[in-house]
C-alpha cells in the first residue's frame, strides 16, 4: 500500500445540498491539511453530486473524489462500506475525517474496525503534533462531564466530528481544486439491510438548527400540553424553534426530531431558554455553544442555574406567560 | 420461533448523577462512593428490547458484562427482569480497554457461546460515549448491523427495526443473524418482580478469563489498546447567572423580559 498522505473527508449531501456538517468538515480538514502541508480530498458519495464537487472545492479541497450511482441516494452502511474501503484503498490518506451524524456515527467504527486502526467519536477539537505528525483527537466523555485527548499510531487515523463544533472556511469560487470520479464496484450480494421506508418527522416551522431562538422544555413541563401552548407562544414571539430534553422525547410528549443533547442535536442559538430543565451534561453538551442561555426551574439548586446567565427561580407555568406577555410588548415598541 | 439472543450490558457510574460528583484525578475518572455503579442506561434499554421479542416469539436471552470487580447486585439486574444467563468476562487484564479492545474480547465471547441470531447493544455507553463497540463486533463477527434502533420486531428470519436519524426514522430490514445498537426511545426497562430478583439472587454467572476466549492478556485491557489516551481533563466554564428576583415568579418572569431588552440580547 502507498504511503499514507493527506486528509480525506467524508462529505455529507442531504436533498442536493451540503449540510453545514460538509463544510465543517471541510474546514477542519483544511486547517489540518495546512498544518500538515499536504492535501485535502473529499468524498462525495450519492446518486447525483452534480455542483457540489465544484462546492466542495470552494470550501477548502483539493481534491473531490466522486461516486455516482442511483444505490447511493441515501445512507446505507452496506453499500457505503464498500465504496469507502474502495476509495481509501485508492487515496491512502494519513487522517479520515467524518461528521458525528447518523451517517458519519455509522459509517466509521464500521471502517476503523475493518482497517483495524484506532477511532474517536465526537471530537470537538482536532490538531496535528507538529512532532510526530500524529492527529490530537479531543472529545467530550461522560456525557459532557470531561474531555479526552486521545492519540492513534496506526494509519489512517479517523475522527467524527460534532456538529458545529467546527468552522467552515470561507466559501471561494476561484479555488482551484481537481475532480476525480472515482471507480468502484458495487457488490449488492453484500448488502444485508434494506431501507423500506423513511418517515419525516420534522416539525412545522423554523428548523431547530438554524433557529435563532430556541425555548427547550424538559421533564418538568409534565406533559405534552405546554410544548403546544406556552412555550409555542413564547418561541413564536421569538421567531424561534421549541425544543426538548430527552425525557419529554422518550415518553413520547414531543417527537425525537426536537430532542437537543449529547445525543439529540447540537444547537448554538443567540438565545436558548431551558424551561423545567435540570442541567444534566449531556443536556448541556448539546446546547452550551448557545450565546447567552436563560433557565427558568422551580429549584434554585438546579444545575442549569450553574451554566445559564439569567435566571428565574419559579413555576413555568407562572414565570413564562408574564414573560411572553412582557417580550411581545416591548418587541412591538 | 424463538431465537437466541445477546445483549452487551456494561456497568458504568451513574451517568446522572450530579456533574459535581465527577472529578478527574491523574488520567482516571473519579466519584464519590454515594455515586453508585448502574448497568449503563442505553444497554437497559437493549435489554428490554430482547425481552419484548422474548415475550412475543420466545427465546434465550444471555447477558455479558466486561470488566472488573463487578458489582454482582447491579450486574445481575438484566437476570431479574427475564434474562436467562449472565457471562462475565472478569479479570483485572481486562481493564482499561478502548473500543477495540473492548469489541474484540466480546466478540471472542460471543463465537465461544456460539449460537446467535441476534446481538443488542446500547447505541453509546455513558462512560466514554463512544458509540463503537456494537459496531465494531458486527465488523468483526462478519454480520450485518443497524445502529440507534428504536423499535425492533423479528419476523421470518428478519429483523424489522426502526432506525432514527436527524428528521425521522426509517424502517429498516436486516438478515439474521444481526446486530442492533439501541436508544432510549425504545422505552424504559421493566421493573423486577420480587420473584424474579430472588431468582436471579441464586443464580451464578459464568465468569471467563482471557484465555476462556482464546485471547492472550496483550490482547485485551490496556495492552489491547488501538487508540492511547493522553490526557483526560475538565475544562472550567465559569458563568455567572444573574438570578431575576421579584415579589411573584409572573412579576419575575415580566422583569426578565425587560432584562433581556435593556442588556440588548433581545
Ligand atoms: C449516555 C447518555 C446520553 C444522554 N443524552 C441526552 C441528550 O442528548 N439530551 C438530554 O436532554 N438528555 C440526555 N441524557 C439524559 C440526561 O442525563 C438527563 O437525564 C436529562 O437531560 C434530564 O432531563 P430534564 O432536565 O428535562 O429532566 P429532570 O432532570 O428530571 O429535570 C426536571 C427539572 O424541572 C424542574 N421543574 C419541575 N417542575 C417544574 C415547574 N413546574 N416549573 C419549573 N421547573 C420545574 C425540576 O426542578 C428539575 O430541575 C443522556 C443520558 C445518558 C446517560
Ligand atoms: N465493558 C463492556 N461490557 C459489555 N458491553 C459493553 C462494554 N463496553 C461497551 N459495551 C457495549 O457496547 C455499547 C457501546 O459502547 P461504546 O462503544 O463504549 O459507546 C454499550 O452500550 C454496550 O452495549
Amino acid at each position: 500500500m502507498a504511503e499514507n498522505k493527506g486528509i480525506l473527508v467524508f462529505g455529507e449531501i442531504a436533498e442536493g445540498e451540503f449540510p453545514s456538517i460538509t463544510t465543517e468538515l471541510l474546514g477542519c480538514g483544511r486547517k489540518l491539511a495546512d498544518e500538515l502541508k499536504e492535501d485535502l480530498s473529499c468524498l462525495l458519495a450519492s446518486d447525483a453530486v452534480g455542483d457540489l464537487s465544484k462546492a466542495a472545492i470552494a470550501f477548502g479541497a483539493d481534491k473531490v473524489y466522486t461516486v455516482e450511482d442511483s444505490t447511493l441516494k441515501r445512507y446505507e452502511a452496506d453499500c457505503y462500506m464498500q465504496v469507502a474501503d474502495q476509495v481509501i484503498g485508492q487515496v491512502s490518506p494519513r487522517v479520515i475525517l467524518l461528521g458525528n451524524t447518523p451517517m458519519g456515527a455509522d459509517l466509521a467504527p464500521r471502517l476503523a474496525f475493518r482497517l483495524r486502526v484506532g477511532l474517536s467519536t465526537d471530537c470537538l477539537e482536532l490538531s496535528i503534533d507538529p512532532g510526530t505528525k500524529q492527529l490530537m483527537q479531543t472529545s467530550s466523555v461522560y456525557g459532557g462531564n470531561a474531555q479526552a485527548i486521545f492519540t492513534a499510531e496506526a494509519l489512517p487515523q479517523i475522527a467524527t466530528i460534532r456538529v458545529k463544533a467546527m468552522s467552515p472556511i470561507e466559501r471561494d469560487e476561484s479555488r482551484k481544486g481537481e475532480v476525480i470520479p472515482a471507480k468502484v464496484s458495487l457488490d449488492m450480494s453484500k448488502v444485508k439491510t434494506k431501507v423500506v421506508e423513511t418517515i419525516k418527522e420534522e416539525v412545522a416551522g423554523v428548523k431547530l438548527e438554524d433557529a435563532p431562538a430556541i425555548v427547550c422544555g424538559g421533564r418538568g413541563c409534565g406533559g405534552p400540553e405546554p410544548y403546544d401552548s406556552t412555550l409555542k407562544e413564547l418561541a413564536a414571539v421569538l421567531k424561534g424553534a421549541v425544543g426538548a430534553s430527552r425525557p419529554p422525547c422518550d415518553n413520547g410528549w414531543v417527537p425525537e426530531a426536537m430532542h437537543i443533547g449529547l445525543t439529540g442535536k447540537i444547537v448554538a442559538p443567540d438565545i436558548y431558554f431551558a424551561i423545567a430543565i435540570s442541567g444534566a451534561s449531556q443536556h448541556m453538551s448539546g446546547c452550551s455553544g448557545s450565546k447567552t442561555i436563560i433557565a427558568i426551574n422551580k429549584d434554585p439548586e438546579a444545575n442549569i442555574f450553574k451554566q445559564a446567565h439569567f435566571g428565574v427561580v419559579g413555576k413555568f407555568e407562572d414565570v413564562v406567560p408574564a414573560l411572553t406577555t412582557k417580550l411581545k410588548e416591548l418587541l412591538a415598541g | 420461533m424463538p431465537i437466541n439472543m445477546i445483549v452487551c450490558c456494561k456497568q458504568v457510574p451513574d451517568p446522572e448523577a450530579p456533574p459535581a460528583s465527577f472529578k478527574v484525578a491523574g488520567d482516571k475518572m473519579t466519584v464519590p462512593p454515594d455515586v453508585k455503579p448502574v448497568v449503563s442506561p442505553y444497554d437497559e434499554n437493549a435489554v428490554e428490547a430482547a425481552l419484548r421479542i422474548k415475550d412475543t416469539i420466545g427465546g434465550k436471552i444471555t447477558v455479558i458484562s466486561l470488566g472488573n470487580n463487578l458489582t454482582r447486585d447491579v450486574i445481575k439486574k438484566p437476570l431479574s427482569v427475564g434474562g436467562d444467563e449472565l457471562i462475565l468476562l472478569e479479570d483485572a487484564a481486562f481493564e482499561e480497554g478502548d473500543s477495540w479492545a473492548t469489541a474484540n474480547a466480546l466478540a471472542a465471547a460471543i463465537k465461544k457461546v456460539g449460537e446467535y441470531d441476534l446481538i443488542l447493544c446500547g447505541r453509546q455507553s455513558a462512560d466514554w460515549n463512544a458509540g463503537q463497540v456494537g459496531l465494531g463486533i458486527a465488523e468483526i463477527l462478519g454480520i450485518p448491523a443497524v445502529s440507534v434502533v428504536r423499535k425492533v420486531e423479528v419476523v421470518d428470519g428478519k429483523a424489522k427495526v426502526e432506525r432514527a436519524v436527524s428528521d425521522g426514522y426509517e424502517v429498516v430490514e436486516v438478515e439474521l443473524p444481526a446486530l442492533l445498537t439501541i436508544t432510549s426511545e425504545l422505552g424504559d426497562l421493566r421493573y423486577a418482580a420480587l420473584k424474579g430478583i430472588m431468582a436471579a439472587a441464586k443464580k451464578q454467572p459464568i465468569v471467563w478469563k482471557p484465555a476462556d476466549i482464546g485471547l492472550e492478556p496483550s490482547q485485551v485491557g490496556a495492552a489491547g489498546r488501538c487508540v492511547k489516551l493522553a490526557k483526560l481533563f475538565q475544562p472550567v466554564r465559569e458563568t455567572k447567572c444573574e438570578i431575576i428576583e421579584a415579589d411573584t415568579p409572573a412579576e419575575a418572569g415580566a422583569n426578565l423580559a425587560a432584562k433581556l431588552r435593556e442588556a440588548k440580547i433581545l
